[in-house]
């Protein structure tokens, strides 16, 4: 009878043994999980903050491009044969390759865009006239660049490779001689979208995404505060109040795609507003967050005593200058932790910001609201779409800056809760 | 004519309504010195009735100015195109539109002489809107502001008449909620009824085919492409399937363990950090899912010698159910710790283990909690784009194999959407159908879970 | 109910005042007059409706949307309850300190000056300064407080933080000061300063005071009302209440047989 007691005990204690090894093994997975993403990510993506360039010494005329004072002429060195200049110089360095097919792939282990790297050099520099020679770095090719990074393996057959046997030979021969190199990847940072790998940055996206996060915050959160404050203070309890609490609790759980959908049939078919503009990703974001933003607003608000308020009261104030010269300014930090987290939100949203339009390839940095622009999410979909193995390792990049960006964000939050969490 | 930009018209405006702020302010003193009486609340507050009337009004006239005008000259502009050969059908009118705008803009050169009058013309049209909105605007700003100083009085309750309009203006961002979700209705509607124009309501709801590649003549019967959304709903549903088999245990476990066993120290850790995997954009997760998870369910799949597709289901949805366990686990979280201490102590002390309180006691009495955020965890699935986009199929197949490659209706609708597609085209058109039907699903488990979970939160306040 | 040969002017006259807070009645037609610069003590038991009557006389109910109130509150002979009275203007002439000491979380100064800020009360910051720190000296605070009114106010001792929210009333000069168990959270040594700053004040002020403590009733007031489950039992000078009461459940009341 005793022994039968404890085992019972004993089989009883081992439930919750059990219990608490689903609960570790459960957290520990999510955690490998987290992990595993973010190293899978960050070892993809590392590499691409560097970039394989090539030194090279080029002749140029400038007297055919510059103007008697020494200006350069906007027309002229437009006409100018960059791609040519650049592309004899290079033969130069392989005088052993003459026929045409052959140039041709020569070339191809240097960027198709060396032509006009080059020309943007030349406008920085201030040249003396007639004839100079200039010795400049400029990129390799992704091929040769993820070649040199080890991505692309000899060992697998040259049909299967992005490169061939031949090419590998001639990038091997400038390691050789020591004018091929990796070098940090200023580009990526510099430059807008492109068609190139070694061309592509991620400024364009940045710019864009802070042009589209300005529009959201002005919209959502003078929006938000207002709507907080008379649901708090001001509505009259009833069913117009009672069905704007339900409207945003759902509109809180409404898909963000279905968001980008209203962009489209609002904004973009029935206001006409620009497609791929950020004033439209902008308002469509800032829509998606109002329900997040008024959520946390109203709980900060709610977290004021209400012995705060009564004192403004007996002391004479309306209710609106209770509001606003004591609860709004208390409940400030809250409205502000949640701001942040709801623009988080936007920054990393995607679905809808593809459906009016920003997800098209765009090569310059925007300059306004209504110019057309991406946004760093979307860059890296499009980036992760591409062909080109070059392209993932940016993609890569990009994310673990977002991410990053995000973590920060976050953290921030997290501290304003943890610094202004008053106990009352 | 000389242009009056926005930002020129908006700082004109905003130094109007402030002159107006400060000449109330001190007119009301002067007068109330006048008849030797104090005005009946500060002045300033004279001053904020005058700044609002000058203001809003006006600010709102400039919206509606900026977002209406623009597309009117282009409409009018699109009737000029129009006479110049009645041939033209409307999209090759666009494309002439949008060509004689670029020339009006000087972003682009034309040697086409009639395109040039018109961009002259057009150009001309615009500095002309843009006059006559400012001038419409600050008239208004002054005139306003005017009419509202002159007529307050020392007696008049200006505090009150700013409140009011202030409540107002707070109503009005309120009720913002209520037209966002009336405008996503009705442009869904309004747009999914065109295609049950071209379409067959019961065969896009019933029918088992979709294959949306309608020819891209424009002549083509719509009957050509099928839309029948069966397949696309059962790839919605198994991938959303898989995803849950993956979150509602690890989620659950990570909650029951969070909220009951862990020390208050792990716990304050382990939260933040899962909340990470919550903050990490969905794209991420499809980035990951496409390029990480799916070769390496393939690869595994092929090395016990099971075809596995390089766009599963599997894939999807394992690294989605990945995505949402925070979100199972933070809600349940919340949901177990909402359950009073004292059913805790009542069992206990009863002499029951940890485990069977948490299995006979916490869980049922937090089960409402629970299924309303699991619900809300399926809504999320169903709804979520990136990761299906990125990592899974564009072929609807009738499949409940979760190796082979299917597709969702958030996939449908961004495939169907993204590139340069004409709007009234039926493809366009049953992406809308597709979205009417995601939002009323979505509604309907959203509502259940809210209503379910306030029972929960009744019930123990 | 009134005392005969009363011959004090009479600030506040609550006539046939009924409160609902949605179905549920709080108070049933009470009237009663409130003499000027006088003290007057609201007792009786928990849930008796005395400080619901307390916050109808600066209509500070209106907060509450269920609230309904009907009859007449009079202050010198206009219906407070009247449509063009503006309660924001009522509250500014009859202040209130409440239970708990709630002073705003900002400097004691700040405290003080909001008050006369928002009703305009001075025209420069001189004249904003003397208000302050008249009504701290009034206040009985002003050696404590005069070198550090910069410090948060929230940083004071209980008992401090009452007589700061006593300052920051007495700041907007009110005519009546209504108090709501206003040392229930002091102790007795911050009670009796309290208690001595009343009678002070009943010089130049009208006080209302709900007390639980008969003890503190008996100590500052000059007239006790009783109030029992929403009805009005007793009003009468403070030392008949407590000496030879008229009603039997003031007289069980107060010798401590219920409440």
């Amino acid at each position: 009878m005793d022994i039968n007691r404890k085992n019972f005990t004993r089989s009883r204690k081992r439930v919750e043994t059990r219990l608490k090894f689903y609960g570790l093994t459960s957290i520990c997975f999510s955690l490998l999980m987290l992990a595993t993403l973010l190293i899978s990510i960050g070892l993809n993506g590392y590499t691409a903050l560097q970039q394989a360039y090539f030194k090279i010494s080029i002749p140029v005329d400038a007297s055919e491009f510059t103007s008697e004072d020494g200006n350069i002429l906007k027309n002229k060195i437009n006409l100018y044969d960059w791609d040519g200049t650049v592309n004899r110089s290079f033969n130069k360095l392989f005088p052993e390759v003459k026929s045409r097919d052959d140039r041709k792939k020569l070339f191809s282990i240097i960027s198709s865009n060396s032509g006009y790297d080059f020309k943007e050099i030349v406008k920085k520099r201030s040249l003396d006239k007639g004839k100079t020679v200039l010795t400049v770095w400029l990129s390799l090719s992704d091929d040769a660049d993820q070649y040199l990074k080890g991505r692309l393996s000899k060992d697998i057959p040259e049909k299967d490779r992005r490169i061939s046997n031949q090419e590998i030979k001639w990038v091997d021969s400038l390691v050789e001689r020591k004018i091929a190199q990796l070098k940090f990847n200023k580009t990526f940072f510099t430059a807008a979208d492109s068609r190139e790998p070694e061309s592509a940055g991620i400024l364009g996206a940045v710019v864009g995404s802070a042009l589209t996060l300005t529009i959201t915050i002005l919209f959502a959160l003078p929006l938000a505060v207002m709507a907080s404050i008379y649901l708090e203070y001001f509505a009259k309890p009833g069913k117009v109040t009672d069905f704007i609490e339900v409207n945003i609790n759902n509109l809180a759980a409404v898909p963000s795609i279905v968001f980008g959908l209203l962009g489209l049939s609002v904004f973009l078919s029935t206001f006409g507003l620009p497609r791929s503009a950020p004033l439209v990703g902008g308002l469509v974001l800032g829509l998606m967050t109002l329900p997040t933003i008024i959520i946390a607003t109203r709980a900060s608000i709610r977290s004021i005593p209400p012995s705060i308020r009564e004192a403004a009261l007996g002391l004479g104030a309306s209710k609106m200058q209770a509001a606003m010269h004591h609860v709004l300014p208390l409940a400030t930090p809250g409205i502000l932790t949640g701001t942040i987290i709801g623009m988080a939100q936007a920054l990393g949203e995607t679905a809808p910001l593809l459906m009016i339009g920003m997800v098209a390839f765009i090569i310059d940095v925007p300059s306004s609201f209504t110019s057309s622009a991406t946004a760093m999410p979307v860059q890296i979909f499009m980036w992760s779409d591409s062909a080109e193995r070059a392209f993932y390792e940016r993609s890569s990049l990009a994310i673990l800056f977002l991410v990053g960006f995000l973590i920060i964000m976050n953290l921030i939050a997290v501290v304003l809760r943890k610094k202004f969490e008053k106990r009352w | 004519m000389f242009t009056l930009p926005l930002s020129f018209v908006f700082v004109i405006l905003v130094g109007v309504s402030l002159f107006f702020f400060y000449f109330s302010k001190k007119s009301i003193v002067q007068k109330s010195a006048q008849i030797g009486q104090r005005s009946k609340t500060l002045s300033t507050y004279y001053g904020q009735n005058a700044f609002l009337w000058s203001f809003i009004p006006s600010c709102l006239i400039l919206i509606l100015i900026s977002l209406a005008g623009p597309n009117y000259v282009d409409q009018i502009f699109f009737a000029r195109v129009q006479e110049l050969n009645p041939k033209f059908n409307d999209s090759f009118i666009s494309l002439i539109l949008s060509k004689v705008i670029n020339v009006a803009n000087g972003k682009i050169g034309t040697d086409d002489q009639k395109i040039l009058t018109l961009a002259n013309e057009y150009k001309i049209a615009t500095e002309k809107l843009y006059f006559y909105r400012g001038l419409v605007v600050i008239l208004c700003a002054s005139m306003l502001g005017l009419l509202v100083s002159y007529l307050q009085k020392p007696k008049t309750n200006a505090r009150d008449k700013v409140e009011t309009f202030i409540i107002n203006l707070f109503f009005i961002s309120a009720v913002i909620a209520i037209l966002t979700t009336a405008s996503i209705i009705l442009s869904l509607l309004f747009e999914a009824l065109k295609f049950f124009n071209l379409y067959n309501f019961f065969e896009f709801l019933f029918g088992l085919h979709w294959a949306p590649n309608v020819a891209i003549r424009t002549d083509q019967v719509a009957s050509d492409g099928s839309f029948g959304m069966i397949p696309v709903l059962a790839g919605t549903l198994l991938v959303s399937f898989i995803a849950m088999c993956v979150a509602i245990p690890v989620g659950l476990y990570s909650a029951i363990y969070l909220a009951e066993f862990a020390a208050p120290k792990i716990r304050d850790y382990i939260k933040p950090t899962l909340e990470i995997l919550a903050g990490i954009p969905t794209v991420v997760y499809g980035y990951f899912a496409a390029l990480t998870a799916a070769p390496f369910f393939r690869d595994v799949g092929g090395s016990i010698g099971l075809s596995v597709s390089s766009e599963s289901a599997l894939a999807a949805g394992a690294v989605m159910g990945i995505m949402i366990i925070p979100f199972i686990s933070s809600l349940s979280d919340d949901v177990i710790r909402a359950v009073p201490q004292s059913l805790r102590d009542g069992s206990m002390g009863l002499g029951a283990t940890k485990a069977e309180t948490i299995y006979r006691v916490i869980l049922p009495a937090a089960l409402p909690g629970l299924v309303g955020a699991v619900l809300l965890a399926v809504s999320r699935a169903i709804g979520e784009t990136m990761i299906v986009v990125m990592a899974a199929g564009l072929s609807a197949k009738l499949t409940a194999n979760p190796l082979d490659s299917v597709t969702t209706v958030t996939v449908q609708i961004v495939s169907l959407l993204t590139g340069d597609t004409e709007f009234d085209d039926i493809k366009t058109l049953s992406a809308f159908g597709l979205g009417l039907a995601l939002f009323f699903f979505t509604l309907i488990l959203n509502v259940i879970a809210l209503t379910v979970s306030r029972r929960l939160s009744e019930r123990y306040e | 109910m009134k005392k005969d040969g009363d011959t004090m002017k009479q600030k506040l006259i609550a006539e046939n005042v009924d409160v609902f807070y949605g179905e549920k009645q709080a108070i049933n037609n009470i009237s009663l007059g409130i003499n000027e610069n006088t003290i007057t003590a609201l007792i009786g038991p928990s849930g008796c409706g005395k400080s619901t009557f307390l916050r109808c006389l600066n209509r500070m109910n209106d907060v509450i949307d269920t609230c309904k109130i009907s009859g007449k509150i009079l202050m010198d002979n206009t219906d407070i309850y009247g449509t063009e009275v503006d309660p924001v203007e009522l509250r500014a002439k009859v202040g209130m300190v409440f239970q708990k000491p709630n002073p705003f979380p900002k400097s004691i100064f700040e405290n003080i000056a909001y008050g006369p800020r928002i009703h305009g009360l001075a025209s420069n910051n001189s004249e904003l300064k003397d208000i302050v720190l008249s009504s701290l000296e009034k206040a009985g605070l002003i050696d404590e407080v005069k070198d550090r009114l910069d410090d948060q106010a929230t940083g004071l001792s209980g008992g401090q933080q009452q007589r700061i929210c006593i300052a920051r009333a007495i700041a907007v000069s009110p005519e009546v000061i209504l108090m709501d168990e206003p040392c229930s959270a002091l102790d007795p040594i911050a009670t009796a300063k309290i208690e001595e700053l009343m009678n002070e004040l009943s010089q130049s002020y009208t006080i209302v005071i709900v007390t639980h403590s008969m003890q503190q009733a008996a100590r500052v007031s000059k007239k006790t009302a009783f109030f029992h489950l929403g009805d009005l039992i007793e009003y009468n000078d403070t030392d008949k209440i407590f000496t030879q009461p008229e009603n039997e459940k003031t007289q069980d009341y107060i010798t401590g047989r219920f409440g």
